[in-house]
């Protein structure tokens, strides 16, 4: 049993990584990210952890330096949002095809312009074909256990990929509410430190970042699809595991009220915790209503997702990003749709884009989310543009 | 050539498990030009070892002693297995001992 | 133990640097050290010293998963007497029955005619004077936690206590505790 301890979203990750006994840390800081790096590098200078903080002068730097710190068997953390993340963009490539294990959170904030510090899922989602494993969190608890399986998931030799954890900006990283911490030992133990990938060492030579000429960068290239592909097997096993562990079970998609569902909605994040509570007086009223949260973005789980949603009418994607000028307006609509069509079931879909750059997803937003749906329930012609939830007309 | 290995054949992350092999790809046969050290010009100032972006010109622990009398400890060489012929040493040369002359094969 | 029976929500009013996201963290820290689920919510963008800054609370027996907007709180604290100057802000959305705690030196009567609400409590407390006599300095965050605990007793005050130990450096403790204790005992609620 850990400690109940009341803990905004940043701290609670700060003492999960300090749990995984990291050994280089690098970042540079950016709203609302900022305090996660804050109270690491307190740990290191009141010697509560012994680890290297480096402070660089830019994201891209900091993620370079984690590269080279994975590459000499260090395990490496980093944390960024936003334009960070953006600027962090090159690397991120380089890192997941170098296969090169480490944790990096993001705190998702919306993506300039006009400069906005709030939350959204731009910047998370912005990064979906960098080649790493990414969770999304949806309380402060999650965050702080998705430190830690992240590392398990990363380190497993069956995989040797970066992975993504993240929580939403301000509306987690700043919320204080009960997380339950563990011992520094039961940590360690259950995700240990082991080198299980390819490193620098004088002692047993390898040469790391050559060029992959055409005759030999697609074979890598392949290599790291089955990478993913076993990444979503170890994910299952990893949070059985955890389970075990400490009692908290997590899964690739949450479901919440499916069984019966006529209408649901998809989401991320730690907005579906008010739809979760709106299905709950919607249900009072008689409106079959259900919710599906997922928590792993890449890989992504196509069969889980396909098969909760497989007796739903009508299904509503919410997007907390906007890519404009494709087919539905979302990522997360775009896998939703080809995730049920790649299974061949008849599962129609609507697409919500709500909640940018910090816009506050009410009670009466969801209201007309699941009014939508309803109404175009048993409509012959659905919308196909997303319907922008919460925008002034 | 013979065939190449498939993607469950190679290291992961294209890690290159044999350091330092690039010595084996000779890239001597680029060349067009061949550099040509004039020993009994070359002052031994090792501009040309700094200056060679493929680590061809070699210093040798071998005495020379010129026709003037002046004695060398060392005496700088040129990896004709690996020089490309760029001509960058020559250039280099503060005392033009080096010279580019037509490859002939 | 207390009297909450049912979900419970806060809004705190002030202005930055008076403590208000402390006095936030500290009421959910204390409701999480009386066995119940809280939530502490900050508001962002205006954080700026003397900038009017609002901040939240959600209590509840049961693990809280909403994370919208509180529109209709129980209780408002206002931490900063000026906020009067306009009124509406402060009462907007409170619940009939609910509580309006303020730090101020006028009565509850006056407090009453000034917001226009007969069907809410009102808890008036000179916490400014309170927090000048024992910290020297006009730091009304944990003055007004004491008096919201006592006009609400959504908590036992002990708890508040046991998160000041937690929160605050060893110097502060005793004075704040001392604060919170006189506040709780001073505010009038009618």
């Amino acid at each position: 049993m850990g400690k109940v301890v009341p803990l905004g979203g940043n701290y609670a990750v700060a003492y999960a990584v300090k749990a995984c006994d990291v050994d280089v840390m690098t970042a540079y800081p950016i709203s609302p990210q900022t305090t996660i790096v804050e109270r690491l590098s307190e740990f290191v200078a009141n010697g509560e952890l012994d680890a290297e903080f480096l402070h660089v002068e830019s994201e891209h730097t900091a993620l370079s330096v984690a590269i080279g710190a994975a590459a000499v068997g260090a395990r490496a953390y980093s944390a960024t949002c936003s334009q960070g993340l953006a600027l962090m963009n090159e690397l991120l490539y380089i890192m997941s095809a170098m296969r090169l294990p480490m944790v990096l959170t993001i705190v998702n904030r919306a993506l300039s312009a006009p400069i906005n510090i709030w939350n959204d899922h731009s910047d998370f989602m912005s990064v979906q074909d960098a080649g790493w494993v990414m969770m999304m969190s949806a309380s402060n608890q999650e965050a702080y256990d998705e430190v830690i399986i992240g590392y398990r998931i990363a380190e497993d030799p069956r995989v040797l990929l970066p992975v993504i954890t993240s929580m939403d900006g301000y509306i987690q990283s700043h919320v204080v509410e009960p997380v339950e911490v563990e011992s520094d030992e039961d940590v360690l133990s259950f995700a240990p430190k082991r080198r299980t990938w390819y490193v620098l060492d004088p002692d047993k030579p390898v040469a790391m970042g050559s060029v992959g000429d055409p005759n030999y960068y697609y074979e890598f290239k392949r290599q790291q699809w089955e990478a993913m592909k076993e990444a979503r097997q170890v994910f299952d096993e990893v949070v059985v595991d955890f389970a075990k562990k400490f009692g908290r079970r997590y899964s690739a998609i949450e479901t919440y009220m499916l069984d019966d569902a006529e209408v649901a909605i998809v989401g991320m994040g730690s907005f579906m915790g008010t739809i979760k509570a709106y299905v709950d007086r919607a249900r009072k009223e008689g409106i079959k209503v259900g919710a599906l949260r997922v928590k792993l973005y890449r890989p992504f789980p196509a069969d889980d997702v396909a098969k909760a949603l497989s007796n739903v009418k009508l299904v509503g994607v919410m997007d907390r990003a906007l890519v404009p000028g494709s087919p539905t307006g979302g990522h997360l609509h775009s896998d939703v749709i080809a995730a049920i069509k790649q299974r061949g079931l008849d599962v129609r879909t609507i697409g919500f884009i709500a909640g940018l750059g910090g816009r506050l997803l009410t009670m009466d937003n969801v209201k007309q989310m699941v009014s939508a749906l309803i109404k175009y329930k048993d409509a012959r012609e659905l919308p196909k543009e997303p319907i922008f939830i919460g925008v002034r007309e | 050539m013979s065939a190449l290995p498939g993607w469950r054949q190679l290291p992961i992350g294209a890690v290159n498990l044999v350091p330092g092999s690039s010595v084996s790809y000779k890239t001597g046969e680029w060349r067009t030009l061949r550099p040509e050290i004039d020993q009994e010009k070359c002052i031994r100032c090792r501009t040309c070892w700094m200056y060679c972006p493929e680590g061809s010109i070699i210093e040798v622990d071998e005495p020379y002693k010129t026709k003037a009398g002046r004695e060398y400890k060392v005496t700088y060489k040129i990896d004709y297995d690996h020089c490309k012929g760029c001509g960058i040493c020559a250039n280099e040369c503060p005392v033009k001992a080096i010279s580019m002359v037509e490859e002939v094969i | 133990m207390s009297t909450l029976t049912s979900r419970f929500e806060i809004r705190w009013h002030g202005r930055g640097g008076q403590g208000i996201v402390t006095a936030a963290n500290l009421t959910a820290t204390a409701a999480i050290k009386a066995g119940f689920y809280a939530q502490s919510i900050p508001t962002f963008g205006t954080e700026r010293r003397g900038a009017p800054v609002i901040a939240y609370n959600r209590i509840d027996r049961q693990v809280i998963y909403e994370r919208s907007p509180i529109v209709e709180p129980d209780a408002v604290v206002v931490a900063d007497p000026h906020l009067l100057a306009n009124p509406k802000p402060l009462v907007a959305g409170l619940k009939s029955n609910g509580y309006l705690i303020i730090n101020t030196t006028k009565s509850v009567e006056e407090i009453r005619s000034i917001i226009g609400r007969s069907d809410v409590k009102i808890g008036v407390i000179n916490a400014t004077k309170l927090a000048m006599d024992v910290l020297k300095a006009p730091i009304v965050n944990t003055a007004v936690v004491g008096a919201m605990l006592a006009a609400t007793k959504i908590l036992p005050v002990e708890y508040a206590f046991e998160a000041v130990k937690d929160m605050f450096p060893e110097r502060l403790v005793q004075p704040n505790i001392q604060l919170i204790k006189q506040a709780y005992e001073l505010v009038k609620v009618e």
